[in-house]
């Protein structure tokens, strides 16, 4: 079964990013953005592929991929409330 | 004569605008260039210390000098409010209706708080992020007599990440020493899933939170506030009672950069090139400080870092060359002081590429930053260190 994945409403390019972090970006482009927006966060810091996930269950937002690109992964998110 | 603009009296812009004179004394001198810094009060505020009104005995009127007395001679200082960045013309918009040309912009124009973003605020909660406020958390501090306290972060990104947990922490010392430390609780809560939003920093802190009996609560992204049952609410759909509510208010970037199309709405941070400062790719639009949509700490530091950057950048446009030498591009060096209570405090130094390994909490980096901030008038705006 091939998964077709929504597009991307929003990109958050955190690479590089200690602080705040990559979690506060998506926070910020959750906070900002409308319910059904789709926002993928671009991380080099290690911990977010955890964070992130971790947040976005208690949050209650739907996490859709995971994704290990060239030094950084990819995370994608719809904001569902 | 080429005008180079400065928008914001704090560290970044008067930093730059010091930096720049001193580099372009000559050309001041012969009449080629000319630089204008405008801030809206004329006074140079020295932010961090709001946190010593609340928890230290600072006074409001060791923490401002006049901006022209900070400024080298050079310099034109413009006291009034702008209210637009006309790119078509070249000019920023007073609101007293001057017109202010520019060939070179350079936006330090700082962040802003909106307490009145979250219903009750005002009523309900403590804040040390004016020199007013934190007088009003002093006095509530005062008054308190024991029962919950909850310090909390209303939503990101906001000034100085370490001061929430430096505040819990003092909070707990004085209440140990008042003698009400068994009759409170405190609370801490984290809009992340640590107590800090670099690990190595929560690794140092989350187990002082552990030692002092202050409850971490993780991934609290405060929502609401409800004065009647005297709760409030998470982002995340949970809840917390208390009896003294310390919050950091929510923080935006300047209203006129989103009119003037320079900033996207909400959040009002400029799009700022992480390593060369431009704004939104324009050759001769520079932003540095609280400003930037950067994701890194809003820090005074963080602008005493990136002045440089400005500087050379705004020099080799002047001079139709590339950035060179070594503050060509900004890495994202930040340096900030953090008290743990108790006469103790650590150092927080990182990059772009480096996280930050803070010391073992010791009472030398408590001092470190009493005599920074004894001495900030004299030293960083003048651009001594």
């Amino acid at each position: 079964m091939i998964e077709i994945k929504p597009l991307a409403t929003r990109t958050v390019d955190a690479r590089g990013s200690f602080c705040p972090g990559p979690l506060m970006e998506l926070i910020r482009a959750i906070r900002e953005g409308q319910v059904g927006d789709v926002i993928t966060v671009l991380s080099s810091d290690k911990g977010s592929k955890i964070d992130i996930p971790k947040w976005v269950e208690k949050a209650g937002h739907r996490l859709i991929a995971v994704e290990s690109r060239d030094g950084f992964d990819e995370i994608v998110i719809e904001k569902v409330r | 004569m080429k005008r180079i603009l400065i928008l914001g009296g704090g560290v970044g812009g008067t930093l730059t605008a010091n930096l720049l004179a001193r580099k372009l004394k000559g050309r001041i001198d012969r009449g080629e260039v000319e630089i204008t810094l405008v801030d809206a009060a004329g006074a140079h505020v020295y932010q961090p210390g709001f946190m010593y009104i609340a928890m230290g005995g600072e006074r409001e009127s060791r923490l401002s000098r006049p901006e022209r007395s900070l400024l080298d001679a050079r310099i034109h200082l413009v006291v009034g409010t702008a209210t637009r960045v006309d790119e078509g013309a070249g000019a920023v918009i007073l609101a007293d209706g001057t017109a202010l040309p520019y060939d070179e912009l350079i936006l330090s124009t700082g962040s802003r708080i909106l307490p009145e973003k979250i219903d009750h605020f005002e009523a309900e909660a403590q804040h040390f992020y004016t020199a007013a406020g934190a007088l009003r958390l002093r006095h509530a501090l005062d008054a308190f007599t024991g029962g919950r306290v909850v310090v909390g972060i209303a939503s990101m990104p906001y000034k100085c990440p370490p001061a929430p947990l430096e505040v819990a922490f003092l909070i707990e010392a004085e209440l140990r020493e008042r003698g009400l430390r068994e009759a409170s609780e405190i609370h801490f809560c984290s809009p992340i899933g640590r107590a800090f939003t670099i690990e190595s920093v929560s690794d140092m802190a989350t187990p002082i939170l552990e030692e002092k009996g202050i409850e971490l609560h993780t991934f609290f992204n405060v929502e609401a506030i409800d004065p009647e049952r005297k709760v409030i609410l998470s982002l995340e759909g949970e809840e917390l009672p208390y009896d003294l509510l310390v919050l950091v208010p929510p923080h935006k970037g300047q209203q006129f950069l989103i009119d003037s199309g320079l900033a996207p709405a909400p959040g009002g941070w400029l799009p700022t090139d992480r390593h060369t400062l431009r704004v939104g790719g324009r050759p001769n639009v520079f932003a540095l400080g609280d400003a930037t949509d950067l994701p890194l700490s809003k820090a005074g530091s963080t602008a005493h870092f990136e002045a440089p950057i400005v500087v050379e950048g705004v020099l080799a446009h002047l001079d139709g060359r590339e950035p060179a030498g070594k503050h060509a591009a900004y890495a994202g060096n930040v340096m900030c002081f953090f008290e743990v209570g108790d006469g103790k405090g650590t150092l927080l130094r990182f990059d772009y590429d480096h996280p930050p390994k803070p010391p073992k909490p010791n009472a030398f980096w408590h001092l470190g930053k009493i005599v920074f901030n004894k001495t900030y008038f004299h030293t960083v705006p003048r651009g001594r260190v």
